[in-house]
């Protein structure tokens, strides 16, 4: 008699442990997709990976510090199989923090066909990848380009007057792919 | 209580052929909901994966045995190595611990059985489903997954040779299996425990698998959600990982190792569980500094999860980060030096003998010492530079997984060899087990440490001259330690034949409920709970 009852006791409670296990483990579940947005939040903070904005920002006038200078260096890179060519028109420009500036990257697509393709952009050293701000830049867009078309395509920016002192050189990096595939789909 | 007790369980048994015993031959098996013959299913099973995983090993020592290449072709050594660090892991050493779960935790606690028995059944069987798919994927066009067992993307999406479907399905399934496993281990701990087992009363044994349990519940479904990016990203266009979508392939290295560190927690703190059980009974006094060994148990858990970066130390990472990563990872080792002074603190002055659970035992607190060793070397960031990715990496992960978890493993089993045959083990044979295993496995394992710090990288099938001579020592070391385990399979199998008629507590130091049961244990016992005080 009073087993049975404990059993039941067992029974209910048993169900109500499992019930608070498997939300658990939906939880975590979900949190593991919620740390691809949280991982965007963790690199803001940190300057993982150099990310830069993705749209473009208003340039606010709060006077140049002349009294300073970064020099910014322009890399470029092609991902696997991207028939391309793809460079800064100019290597490297010296500013002043807070001073808008303009810049070109050539592009020409070498290949039979035609190519869609998409620069990413990335900032090092990562914690200065904050203080970038890009006005325009043909990064924010796909860059479809028929067989043997040429372009040049503009990036306008400034440097954060409150950028880090130790910082001195900054280098912005864009690897170009080929998107045509996801592009099509 | 002590006879009482078996007499309850005998006349259970003679109970339980009313109903359970009827099943005959396979079906008996398939349809079990009985937590020893579940036990039993994951540790056999546990046992060939460990045969298969070794004889990939074999493979890849002896295309190593010698600089160039021999045997097999690149891309099918790093099927090899992919396919042996999953089947170990997965395969092996994770259904191990779970079916020792399933023997004993019931046993220990005094319940009848585990509290969701037809779940256990399930949990277990698709597991060989799970690991038919991943071997499958072998004999296939595409081959085996060639990515690494930490299946790094772009590696196993953009550059995958077919089999991430496969490999990502098999994962799932194993995923499903661990979690239904721990959900039941949980359950039963917290609702099954005899009257007057409060949770500070608990075997350690127990305890361990109820924070392995936790830590389970926790991570797993982060590896299954991360499984399933990888699908979409490889088969259905989504760019969580891919950068030219918007993605990054390092945010895959982080969630990995989110699941990954305490991953390898959990293969570790039911080894300690076990060794805190035999120390105290073949040292013949009570485990020193039970509950700080209950808190160090559950600090480690609970660091696990904010260390997982140690992994990626060279991916670039903020100054910041890598300090918090570094601090955070040493500091593991304070509760891991507890539990390690605890248990050479219950030898000290104990009367020891030295049977063969003991005597893997000590080798366990040894060795695994010298993985937490290598373990903090590792740790530090300027010097991991040096080691990441080379063989110091892959004598680390081995030494606390082959002479931790796995002699642990060992040791377990030949402690509770006579609880579930009813015979006592061949000593003289065991012997022959211990000494060529201790002496082959270090031979394995060690030099791998030196070739290592002279840079030989790990996952590669050819390497530079300079390391000949280690590599064909550890080769021969690997051979011999592959064959001293079907030694073993020797003891075991002749044990369950016959041998000495083991009393119901052959081990005179031995604790625990589990004793009070006959030798074999009883089909059902603990029908009615016992008393604790």
């Amino acid at each position: 008699m009073t087993e049975g009852t404990e059993q039941q006791i067992n029974k209910s409670s048993n169900s109500k442990v499992v019930k608070k296990l498997v939300m658990l483990v939906f939880a975590m579940f979900g949190f593991g997709f919620a740390l691809v947005p949280l991982y965007d939040v963790f690199c803001d903070i940190t300057g993982l990976n150099g990310k830069t904005n993705d749209v473009g920002v208003a340039y606010t006038n709060d006077g140049i510090d002349t009294s300073r200078t970064v020099k910014v260096q322009f890399i470029t890179r092609m991902a696997k199989d991207i028939p391309w060519q793809f460079e800064p028109v100019v290597n490297e420009i010296s500013v002043h923090p807070g001073e808008m500036k303009f810049v070109n990257f050539y592009a020409k697509n070498e290949s039979q066909h035609d190519i869609v393709g998409q620069a990413v952009p990335s900032v090092s050293p990562g914690l200065a990848a904050g203080y970038f701000q890009k006005i325009e830049c043909f990064c924010f867009t796909q860059q479809p380009l028929k067989s043997g078309e040429e372009v040049e395509m503009g990036l306008q920016f400034y440097v954060d007057l409150d950028l880090p002192a130790e910082i001195n050189i900054l280098t912005l990096s864009y690897t170009l792919y080929d998107i045509s595939g996801k592009v099509d789909s | 209580m002590t006879t009482d007790t078996i007499n309850d369980s005998l006349t259970d048994e003679h109970h339980g052929d009313s109903h359970d015993h009827k099943m005959t031959g396979i079906k008996r098996w398939l349809y079990t909901t009985n937590h020893k013959d579940i036990g039993t299913l994951y540790l056999w099973f546990s046992f060939i994966m460990l045969l298969i995983g070794g004889a990939l090993a074999m493979v890849i020592r002896a295309e190593l045995f010698q600089p160039g290449l021999q045997i097999v072709e690149p891309d099918f050594f790093n099927q090899l190595t992919t396919t042996h660090g999953l089947i170990m892991v997965f395969g092996a050493i994770m259904p191990a611990f779970t079916g020792f779960a399933n023997w004993m935790i019931p046993m220990m606690i005094g319940a009848p059985d585990m509290a969701l028995p037809r779940m256990n059944n399930w949990s277990f069987w698709i597991l060989p489903f799970a690991f038919a798919i991943l071997i499958s994927s072998f004999f296939m066009e595409s081959g085996a997954p060639n990515f690494g067992w930490t299946f790094y993307a772009p590696l196993s999406t953009t550059y995958s040779n077919g089999s991430t479907a496969f490999f990502v399905f098999a994962v799932h399934i194993m995923g499903i299996s661990s979690i239904m496993g721990a959900i039941n281990i949980v359950v039963t701990i917290m609702n099954l425990r005899a009257p007057g087992m409060s949770y500070m009363k608990m075997p350690l044994f127990v305890w361990t698998f109820f924070i392995t349990a936790y830590l389970l519940i926790a991570v797993m479904p982060v590896l299954a959600g991360l499984v399933t990016m990888l699908l979409t990203d490889t088969y259905f266009g989504t760019s969580f990982f891919d950068a030219a979508g918007g993605g990054d392939p390092v945010m895959f290295q982080h969630i990995f190792w989110f699941f990954g560190h305490p991953e390898v927690y959990i293969m570790i703190l039911p080894a300690f569980g076990i060794v805190s059980t035999i120390i105290p009974a073949f040292a013949r006094k009570k485990l020193f500094g039970y509950s700080s060994m209950v808190y160090a148990t559950a600090s480690i858990a609970l660091l696990s999860f904010i260390v997982w970066a140690h992994h990626m130390f060279t991916t670039g990472m903020p100054l910041f980060g890598e300090l918090f990563f570094m601090y955070c990872t040493m500091l593991i080792a304070v509760p891991t030096g507890v539990k390690v002074f605890n248990w050479v603190a219950t030898m000290w002055r104990g009367s020891m003998t030295f049977e063969m659970p003991m005597m893997f035992s000590i080798a366990f607190v040894i060795l695994f010492t010298i993985g937490g060793f290598s373990g903090l070397m590792l740790a530090m960031t300027p010097i991991d530079f040096q080691y990441h990715d080379t063989y110091f990496v892959v004598a680390h992960f081995h030494y606390v997984l082959v002479t931790g978890s796995l002699f642990s493993i060992f040791a377990g089993a030949y402690y509770w060899l006579p609880k579930w045959t009813g015979h006592m083990y061949s000593e003289s044979l065991a012997k022959w087990h211990f000494w060529c295993s201790i002496i082959s496995v270090n031979l394995l394992f060690f030099p791998m440490h030196f070739l290592g710090l002279a840079g030989m990288p790990r996952r590669i099938p050819d390497y530079a001259l300079q390391f000949a001579d280690f590599n064909k020592w550890v080769s021969i070391g690997g051979f011999a330690f592959g064959l001293s385990q079907l030694i073993f399979l020797a003891v075991v199998i002749k044990c369950i034949k016959g041998g000495d008629k083991a009393s119901a507590k052959p081990w005179d130091g031995a604790e625990g409920l589990e004793w009070t049961v006959a030798s074999p244990a009883p089909y059902h016992t603990f029908s009615t709970p016992p008393k604790v005080d």
